[in-house]
């Protein structure tokens, strides 16, 4: 008998550590960056203690950022930057083709995915040119520790003659950014970014607050003060997705909108139940998205209850695009700019030629409207859901096959 | 071992006169309500109570049916869960079996309605063959199955990672999507009948009857005391290994299910397993095997569920589910085995001249 008890208490204990195993193991895999430390919110407004993520300066920045003039030309808007600091370059400058070193978070979703792609037609063009001789690269699965120790590995033995760092968090891979720093050669951030302005370039669209305002003041326009949004977020912690949420969010409350956000892990079977409940206790008037990731099936949760469809707002992924118009819907695609993976070997080029490159490289990240949303879906006719509109690669060499077939590199 | 009302549930074998048991119908369902895997049921219109006073329009019969329609691939999962543990073993595979077929689906068929039937077979024979392997490297290795079994689900995660880089790819054909998100339409009543209803309906239908047959009994009985059960001539490890071969079969289904419902994304049947195990403990099967109702392990996926939408309701946030479903996982393993326990303390006398722990076969 009590050998018995003693069995069951065994394999408790041992469920209970597996399904800890089970867990961490998963978010490993799955999820990007864990929670990090949030970029010192200085100055938010004391009234909204409670949001540890809204930075009024930042915001106030973005919001003007969204009228803003962009120098260069539009039809390469992965090259149009915002007016103010540059980084001398002239040390940099040499001839001959160069050895690059790019430190990726990961390609665990379909806008870094597509990216990935185009970053390296990118670099078929600049080989061509004789600019760049290779790029080694190494993923880090959404991983901060493998991230660090590959940037160590670069600067150790990577041999390269310049960096290129798209960081995973903002506060954990800062001491290796620096590091790279040290060694003298160009280092270029992109996308997320870090606490050291040490980069020669810093590479990013507007940002989070600008999406959230952008999205958030299309709703309220569309909706009447006390209907309900759902917002679907994908995970907490990363500072590019929460001052989206922060923004909007802030935006929502002003206008009187309520608004209940859920974290979905991009999981479109928990997307689904969460609208499903939602639905089941009263109406949904709007919906409200982070990441255009499972937009799909948060239109479809409404077509399955049988319900009217909500106002949305999604991302330029063309599942998106193509269910919008199929439905009807009234909604609009924020942009998070995707030809942004475009703009860090391009600045290299410009890097070692010697000529000046912005120290913040702000990219211009305007949303698609139902009036352009025919034009994006003519021009990315063929491309698989997955592929964002905006990918800004229309000029390279491998277009458009290497898009359509989706082979990842 | 007449004292054991759920044992004699699931065998339901009447080859033993049992006549100081044949007591009145009431009062048998009285006692089987008393014991953990009835006490689920209870469990069940208690939480659906709940629910619908906290939002009464949950209550609708078109809100019941889409939730049950929902909930289905869950209780599939669970009643798969249920064969393994009850042969006393676990499987921690299923979660991932289930991403991996939904990657198979969405990718293997894509747009082509005439790849439906081919890859539906392709994705039987292959989950088949996960729960074949699992069987045996269990049971003719001697590895434990925990072990066994983490290794196939990290074994398919990385394959699925290659395949997809993690990210989602397109969904399979509308027409083999509609298997899990499709209905009978115009219903009177409850509006539709959801397919992936039906499917649960066929096999937790199927997974009672085989319960009955020896294949259930056996199975029991090796999870009761895998020993008495070889010395009286069952070949345990073809029993086990069906198990673990029927609980990759149910994820299928259940993955099939999800890629109607949901679509195809590396995340969905992300949990499943511990989601299963979860139901099934709440089902009142004991862990570490031979006792338990495989209903009752659908009603533990049920009321799960319930009680998560009961949270959703209530306004928790959903970052406490995890908590939630240890605390369930442990409460539940907890009262199962007191009451497990207390029960054969207190047996009667007689039951000790039976041969001890095999209340599969005990009838």
């Amino acid at each position: 008998m009590h050998r018995e008890v003693l069995t069951r208490l065994t394999v408790i204990a041992a469920t209970s550590l597996l399904a800890l195993t089970a867990c961490t193991t998963d978010s490993s895999i799955e999820d990007p960056p864990s929670a990090e430390a949030e970029p010192a919110a200085t100055e938010a407004a004391p009234a909204e203690s409670t949001d540890e993520w809204f930075d009024q300066a930042v915001y106030d920045t973005q919001d003007e950022q969204r009228s803003a003039t962009f120098e260069g030309d539009p039809a390469q808007p992965h090259l149009q930057y915002l007016a103010g600091d540059m980084t001398d370059t002239a040390a940099f400058a040499s001839e001959g083709a160069k050895k690059v070193c790019f430190a990726n978070a990961s390609i665990s979703n379909p806008w870094r995915q597509t990216g990935w792609i185009t970053m390296n037609e990118q670099l078929k063009a600049l080989q061509d040119s004789g600019v760049v001789s290779e790029m080694e690269t190494r993923d880090a699965q959404d991983d901060d520790n493998t991230q660090i120790s590959d940037i160590d590995y670069f600067i150790s033995e990577g041999n390269c003659d310049a960096f290129i760092i798209s960081p995973n968090s903002t506060a954990a891979l800062t001491p290796a950014v620096e590091r790279a720093c040290e060694t003298g050669k160009p280092v270029v951030v992109f996308d997320r970014g870090v606490e050291t302005d040490c980069a020669t370039s810093f590479i990013h669209p507007i940002g989070g607050f600008a999406w959230g305002i952008d999205t958030a003041e299309f709703l309220s326009g569309k909706l009447q003060e006390g209907d309900k949004v759902v917002a679907l977020r994908i995970l907490p912690g990363v500072d590019v997705l929460e001052q989206r949420w922060a923004a909007a969010e802030r935006l929502f409350e002003e206008n009187g909108i309520e608004a209940v956000d859920y974290f979905t892990g991009a999981d479109p079977t928990e997307i689904k139940k969460i609208i499903a409940d939602e639905l089941a206790t009263g109406d949904v008037q709007g919906v409200w998205m982070d990441a255009g990731d499972g937009a799909v099936a948060a239109i479809e949760a409404f077509e399955d209850a049988g319900a009217d469809l909500p106002v949305m707002t999604g991302e330029d992924e063309l599942s998106f695009l193509r269910k919008w118009e199929e439905t009807g819907l009234d909604a609009m695609a924020p942009v998070y700019s995707n030809f942004q993976w475009r703009t860090p070997l391009l600045a290299l080029e410009k890097i070692f030629a010697g000529e000046e490159v912005p120290a913040e490289w702000v990219l211009p990240q305007s949303p698609i409207t139902e009036e352009d949303r025919g034009e994006f879906l003519e021009a990315n006719e063929g491309m698989p859901d997955g592929h964002y509109a905006k990918f800004g690669g229309e000029d390279l060499p491998g277009y458009p096959t290497v898009w359509q077939e989706r082979q990842i590199p | 071992m007449s004292a054991h009302p759920t044992a004699r549930a699931e065998s339901g074998s009447t080859r033993q006169p049992l006549s100081r048991n044949r007591s009145s119908r009431g009062e048998r369902l009285l006692r089987f309500l008393r014991t953990p895997g009835g006490a689920v049921f209870v469990l069940l219109l208690a939480l659906l109570a709940a629910v619908i006073a906290a939002n009464p329009s949950f209550g609708e019969p078109g809100s019941l049916i889409r939730f049950l329609g929902r909930t289905a691939p869950i209780a599939i999962a669970a009643i798969g869960q249920y064969f393994v543990i009850a042969s006393g073993e676990f499987d921690l595979s299923m979660g991932s079996v289930v991403t991996a077929q939904v990657i198979i689906a969405g990718n293997l068929i894509g747009q082509d309605e005439s790849r439906a039937i081919p890859v539906l077979l392709l994705m039987l024979v292959f989950g088949a063959f996960v729960g074949f392997l699992n069987g045996c490297v269990t049971t003719l290795l001697g590895v434990p199955s925990f072990i066994v079994t983490l290794g196939t689900m990290l074994a398919l995660l990385g394959l699925v990672m290659y395949w997809t880089g993690g990210a989602a790819t397109g969904n399979p054909a509308d027409s083999f999507r509609q298997i899990g998100r499709g209905g009978i339409p115009d219903v009177p009543v409850v509006e539709v009948i959801p397919y992936p209803l039906i499917i649960l309906v066929v096999v937790a239908g199927a997974a009672f009857w085989l319960m009955r047959r020896p294949f259930g009994r056996t199975l029991l009985a090796a999870g009761d005391n895998p020993r008495a059960a070889a010395l009286a001539g069952t070949p345990v490890w073809w029993v086990k290994t069906r198990a673990f071969m029927l609980s990759s079969l149910a994820a299928t289904a259940a993955g099939i299910i999800l890629v109607g419902y949901a679509g195809v994304h590396p995340s969905v049947g992300r949990g499943y397993e511990f989601t299963a195990i979860t139901a099934v403990v709440l089902g009142g099967v004991v862990l570490g095997g031979g006792r338990g109702w495989v209903l009752s392990a659908a009603a533990g996926a049920f009321s799960l569920e319930l009680l998560f939408t009961l949270l959703n309701f209530l306004g928790v946030q959903s970052t406490w589910r995890d908590s939630v479903q240890g605390l369930i996982i442990i409460v539940a393993v907890a009262v199962a085995a007191q009451t497990w326990q207390r029960k054969r303390r207190g047996a009667p006398p007689a039951a000790s001249q039976v041969p001890p722990p095999q209340p599969g076969t005990a009838g």
